[in-house]
């Protein structure tokens, strides 16, 4: 199964190693790792996702602490957090192919970045499933993809909401620790196209 | 290292070099002795080291630093310190590092490393050691300027023997040991360390890991290294006395529960004596303390004391679950953990089940080997026993690895924690010699045996001339079956004695010794045995006693890798040593 894993880390040089060669030693795959600057001057905050059995969630989080440089990991399991990717996927197209891909970006929320005569780049941001889609239409449609690249998985908890703010979300009465629906479900109601 | 105190040189805005500073961080916090070998990119810290009061033992081969810095480590509990040039300097560590990883003794190496402008381009003697040794330390520095020197060796030492101990390594570019900075030894203390986030000896698991310990009628303390480091040995007497429960080792436990206590087991696993791993396997509880459920104590998992529940004591969270799924673990420091279980247990009278245990170990247990009719024969055993005896079971004994470390945890009965220095995670042949200088150097008042097999001698033989140099009382003791014996112990039962290069020759040892100025002697019959180790005992300085013992004598009893516990290979009818028990 897939574990995601949000990761505070000091902001020096060869921490990613440290953190990529755990995951080598216990020859788990990283399936996606991104890292940037977080809020705190000197710390970078990473989404690691780890293709894993079910029972290596505690091992790898217990390991990850071993390491001098990480001062917090979370392990996101089933908490409601808020999921997003970004990817830029080049598509051939010439001027008279183009409109199609303009509808499709139009119904996936994605945007047109770049035109050239040749080919056009689509950004789009969302879930993963998202992205997935509009690859399998343009493949679907014979669009020929040139190039894709992701981000990988970038994941935050979603906050302590209030009883107003449950209530906009038509969620009345219930308590945010009791939010049953995954991640994905909740991202899709706010996000996926219909 | 807990008395720190401020080094001789005034601390208040004094200019010093990196080299100058690297001493005088080590100095207070202090370190006294190191042990290291010099090169180019660490001149400079050589240079500067006769004005500080640190002894520094010249190895024969960086691999002797470390291991020696590691032995220091375990005799003493301190942070053993091992010194290298950069690229062939460092990279020799390794195999040391290692051996302190897999281990967690709290040790530190500091390597030279080639001027921070160079790096990268594969300057003469330039490694990534810190690359190298990422996945074999607990972390690593590398250092380019002076005024990181004092707070990184200093967070470095806290690292070492914080939490799980383990090896780190600072290296040290050259510029930077030239370079001068501002010393402020208080200034460059390290923030407090990070506890484990995932420590937890809640009072809700300690009431239910002591009602387990209340209802069973079969329970089993596996004491392992953790009883050691955490110095918990009170509390595990106390925990085994008060309610009755036998208590077995794991290698590198051997010391922490006296051996000669009653509900001493002795050691569990591969080699370890019947009753031990059967009553392993016949437990209904097993309490855990402080070790990792490594597969040479365990062997198959799918068969592993499936009757047991599990209580799990241990200070490293990422070893709960890993090997053997436990019903209660109690995460944190040993000593601590058992002073808070201690209160909700009261005390048991008497054990039908230690009645069970000793029933187990049969006749066997109290027959001794020296009784044992001399067939003319020199058995390895014999020379444990001897040494045993001989020593009063208080030397310091450091081993290398293969059989004759088994015979020596079998027969060497250790009582006191610290006694038994050996290489047991990473199984590093070598290690003995130089491990046992390491700990003469922190125990000098201690008598320290060196014991080794001839091929593994043999790896680290050079450090001899370490010992006359340095000028210590240690005696050495090679079992010589002419023989890589584990090797041919392997092959004589998994490979149909195909002996493929595990014969091995060997110089005349006493001859060696001689060589370098240590007068020794070699035995062939038990009758020479107790005479030649009085001799060495009674000589102030090294002695060197080469025992040609049976050629092809096994290890028993054997618990074929990945087999059952209890599925081991006994000792033939026809061995005339027939001491272990449920072996007759």
């Amino acid at each position: 199964m897939l574990h995601t894993f949000v990761a505070l880390v000091e902001d020096k040089p060869g921490v990613l190693t440290r953190v990529a060669s755990l995951f080598r030693r216990l020859n788990i795959n990283i399936v996606s790792l991104t890292v940037g600057r977080s809020e705190k001057p000197g710390t970078s905050r990473m989404t690691i996702v780890s293709e894993a059995s079910p029972s290596a969630g505690h091992r790898i989080m217990a390991s990850l602490y071993k390491l001098e440089n990480i001062l917090q990991v979370d392990d996101i399991g089933q908490h409601s957090s808020v999921s997003r990717e970004l990817a830029l996927i080049k598509v051939a197209a010439t001027p008279k192919t183009r409109s199609h891909i303009f509808e499709l970006a139009e119904v996936f929320r994605a945007r047109i970045v770049d035109l050239a005569p040749e080919s056009l780049m689509i950004e789009i941001t969302g879930v993963e499933s998202k992205i997935e889609g509009l690859i399998q239409v343009l493949n679907e449609s014979e669009d020929k993809i040139l190039e894709i690249s992701r981000t990988g998985r970038m994941v935050m908890r979603r906050g302590q909401h209030t009883s107003r703010v449950l209530d906009a979300m038509r969620v009345a009465g219930v308590e945010t620790e009791s939010i049953t629906e995954t991640p994905e479900q909740i991202a899709e109601e706010v996000d996926l196209p219909q | 290292m807990s008395q720190s105190k401020d080094p001789a040189i005034p601390s208040n805005c004094t200019r010093l070099t990196g080299s100058e500073i690297m001493w005088a961080t080590l100095e207070g916090e202090g370190v006294r002795e190191v042990f290291g070998y010099p090169g180019g990119a660490i001149l400079p810290a050589y240079d500067a080291l006769r004005k500080f009061p640190i002894r520094h033992i010249l190895v024969r081969h960086e691999q002797g630093a470390a291991h020696m810095a590691d032995g220091y480590a375990r005799a003493t509990g301190k942070v053993g310190v091992a010194i290298a040039t950069s690229g062939p300097g460092a990279t020799n560590l390794v195999t040391g590092i290692a051996t302190a990883m897999m281990d967690s003794i709290p040790m530190l190496c500091i390597t030279g490393q080639v001027s921070s402008k160079v790096l990268g381009t594969d300057a003469f003697q330039e490694v990534d050691i810190t690359g190298v040794t990422l996945p074999v330390t607990k972390h690593n520095y590398l250092v380019t300027r002076a005024e990181d020197v004092a707070p990184v060796i200093r967070e470095a030492l806290m690292v070492a023997k914080s939490g799980r101990p383990g090896p780190v390594l600072v290296d040290i570019t050259k510029d930077a040991q030239q370079a001068t900075a501002e010393f402020d030894f208080a200034a460059a203390a390290p923030r407090p360390h990070r506890p484990h986030p995932m420590l937890r000896a809640e009072s809700e698991e300690v009431l239910k890991a002591a009602e387990m310990i209340r209802a069973a009628k079969k329970p089993v303390i596996l004491a392992g290294h953790g009883v050691i480091k955490s110095e918990a040995r009170e509390q595990v007497i106390a925990l085994a006395e008060r309610l009755q429960i036998p208590v077995a080792s794991t290698l590198l436990g051997l010391g922490g529960f006296p051996a000669s206590h009653p509900l001493s087991l002795g050691m569990m696993g591969m080699h370890g004596e019947a009753w031990v791993n059967q009553a392993i396997q016949q437990s209904d509880l097993l309490i855990a303390c402080g070790m990792r459920f490594d597969d040479r104590v365990t062997g198959s998992l799918a068969t592993y004391a499936v009757h047991a529940k599990k209580i799990h004591i241990e200070i490293d969270p990422a070893e709960i679950n890993k090997n053997v799924k436990v019903d209660v673990a109690l995460i944190g420091d040993l000593a601590d953990v058992l002073e808070t279980l201690l209160p909700h247990l009261a005390a048991r009278k008497s054990s039908a089940w230690v009645r069970e245990v000793n029933a187990m170990k049969g006749e066997c247990a109290v027959r001794d080997i020296q009784n044992l009719p001399d067939t003319g024969h020199l058995y390895a055993a014999h020379v444990m026993h001897d040494l045993w005896h001989a020593t009063g079971g208080k030397a310091i004994v450091t081993t290398d690895v293969g059989q004759h470390q088994m015979w020596e945890a079998q027969y060497y009965k250790h009582e006191e924690p610290r006694t038994l220095i050996t290489s047991g995670g990473l199984g590093t042949m070598g290690f003995a010699l130089p491990a046992g200088i390491g700990a003469k150097i922190g125990q000098p008042d201690k008598e320290v045996w060196v014991i080794a097999g001839d091929g593994g001698f043999q790896m680290t033989a050079a450090e001899l001339s370490t010992i006359v140099q340095e000028n210590l009382d240690i005696n050495i003791a090679i079992v010589n079956n002419g023989y890589l014996g584990m090797v041919r112990q392997w092959q004589e039962f998994f490979y149909d004695k195909n002996y493929e290069s595990s014969p091995i020759l060997s110089p005349d040892f006493v001859k060696l010794a001689e060589a370098h100025g240590i007068p020794g002697v070699t035995v062939r019959t038990r009758a020479e045995v107790l005479p030649s180790v009085k001799a060495a005992r009674e000589r102030k300085g090294p002695f060197l006693i080469n025992f040609m013992v049976e050629k092809e004598d096994s290890v028993y009893p054997m618990i074929p890798a990945g087999s059952a516990l209890h599925e081991m290979i006994r000792r033939p009818d026809h061995n005339p040593l027939i001491e272990t028990a449920q072996d007759a």
